[in-house]
């Protein structure tokens, strides 16, 4: 089985997803996990499905491309291989004035703690500049990771917050 | 709405759970196979029970029992056993978020009555074990419902995480699942870890 990863992005306008989605459906592509959202007036698709060849994909997009509205790209990846444990899941809220720097210097501090981002998006309004990055980090780092955050946030003239995000199993 | 609204009992009838045990229901609870999402049953409203019947009293000492041998479960709504009956199963005991504790108890026909002070917090559930999700739910709550058994109606009120938990069974007994109440778009996550 094909597992293609494919990228979508153009103007926004109502019925991007039913056209992407149905061209993908003609040719028995399987939609599994994707992300769509709109950035800025843009658009834009990621998302992995599995079933047919690359080539066909590709070329059953040129027709929505051709509008010269959407840029679309389809390549073949590996699926999942071994899933390593998973670490405690937190979610990082940064905001603050817009700078160049902001998610390289936090989304480093994770890093260096050993941290894994899962999920991250930014949004710029006005000169407000938020990050929301869900992040699972290694048992028992929390409470010194916090200390470095705060500490480049400072440098960055941000503000973070690190809290926990386990689920309440019911 | 009150119970009177809702053809049920008139409120001054209800009382707490009194010194009903699980033990009160005297048949022994056998562990029954936990249903995961998709399957029909959990999406389809359950049907009112009668709480003294037989077959109702069995349901709520094997909702017990199958709640208790699974691990980190405070909750189990019938439709999770694959029965569309409105009978659920709770126990917070012992969890840390955890405010007011009700103990072990098994619920009949229950409805909220009353919820306020909405706040999200991320569920998980055995139904879907892969996923979780953002959720508001009432953190202070009224329910009403019967007591498997002698079909005497109480009425419970309680809060924080009794509270969450009461309102996710009752939602399975509604055929809803917690991804019918996310947040939004970007609220379900992948689940890694099962505890």
């Amino acid at each position: 089985m094909n597992e293609l990863a494919i990228t979508v992005i153009g103007r926004d306008r109502p019925g991007i997803v039913a056209d992407v989605a149905e061209v993908l459906a003609r040719l028995g592509a399987n939609l599994t996990d994707s992300t769509m959202t709109r950035l800025r007036g843009h658009f834009a698709m990621t998302l992995i499905c599995t079933g047919p060849a690359a080539a066909e994909v590709e070329a059953a997009l040129v027709p929505l491309a051709a509008e010269g509205q959407l840029l679309a790209t389809v390549r073949a990846v590996t699926p999942d291989g071994e899933v390593p444990p998973a670490g405690e899941p937190y979610v990082m809220a940064v905001h603050g004035s817009d700078r160049m720097g902001i998610v390289a210097a936090m989304t480093r501090v994770l890093v260096d703690a050993g941290g894994n981002v899962t999920d991250l998006s930014t949004r710029l309004a006005g000169s407000l500049y938020v990050v929301l990055a869900e992040v699972e980090l290694p048992a028992g780092v929390a409470d010194t990771l916090v200390d470095r955050l705060h500490r480049t946030a400072a440098e960055l003239g941000v503000e973070v917050t690190l809290r926990p995000a386990d689920p309440d199993l019911l | 709405m009150t119970g009177a609204e809702s053809g049920g009992p008139a409120a001054e009838a209800y009382a707490g759970l009194g010194d009903w045990t699980p033990e009160s229901l005297v048949v022994p609870g056998e562990v029954r196979a936990v249903v995961s999402a998709p399957h029909p049953v959990l999406s389809r409203a359950a049907d009112e029970v009668d709480p003294t019947a037989k077959e109702t009293v069995q349901l709520a000492a094997d909702l017990v029992a199958t709640m208790r041998v699974s691990p980190g479960c405070v909750g189990l709504a019938a439709p999770q056993v694959g029965v569309g009956a409105r009978v659920f199963a709770v126990d917070v005991t012992g969890h840390p978020k955890a405010v007011t504790v009700h103990g072990t108890f098994v619920l009949c026909n229950a409805r909220v009555v009353e919820a306020t002070r909405w706040k999200a917090g991320r569920e998980g559930c055995m139904s879907v074990p892969d996923l979780t999700g953002d959720v508001k739910r009432a953190s202070r709550l009224v329910v009403e419902g019967d007591l498997p058994g002698t079909g005497k109606p109480v009425r419970l009120v309680t809060d924080g995480f009794e509270a969450r938990a009461l309102q996710h069974e009752i939602d399975h007994c509604a055929g809803l699942l917690f991804l019918d109440r996310v947040a939004g778009a970007h609220a379900v996550y992948q689940r890694k870890v099962y505890l």
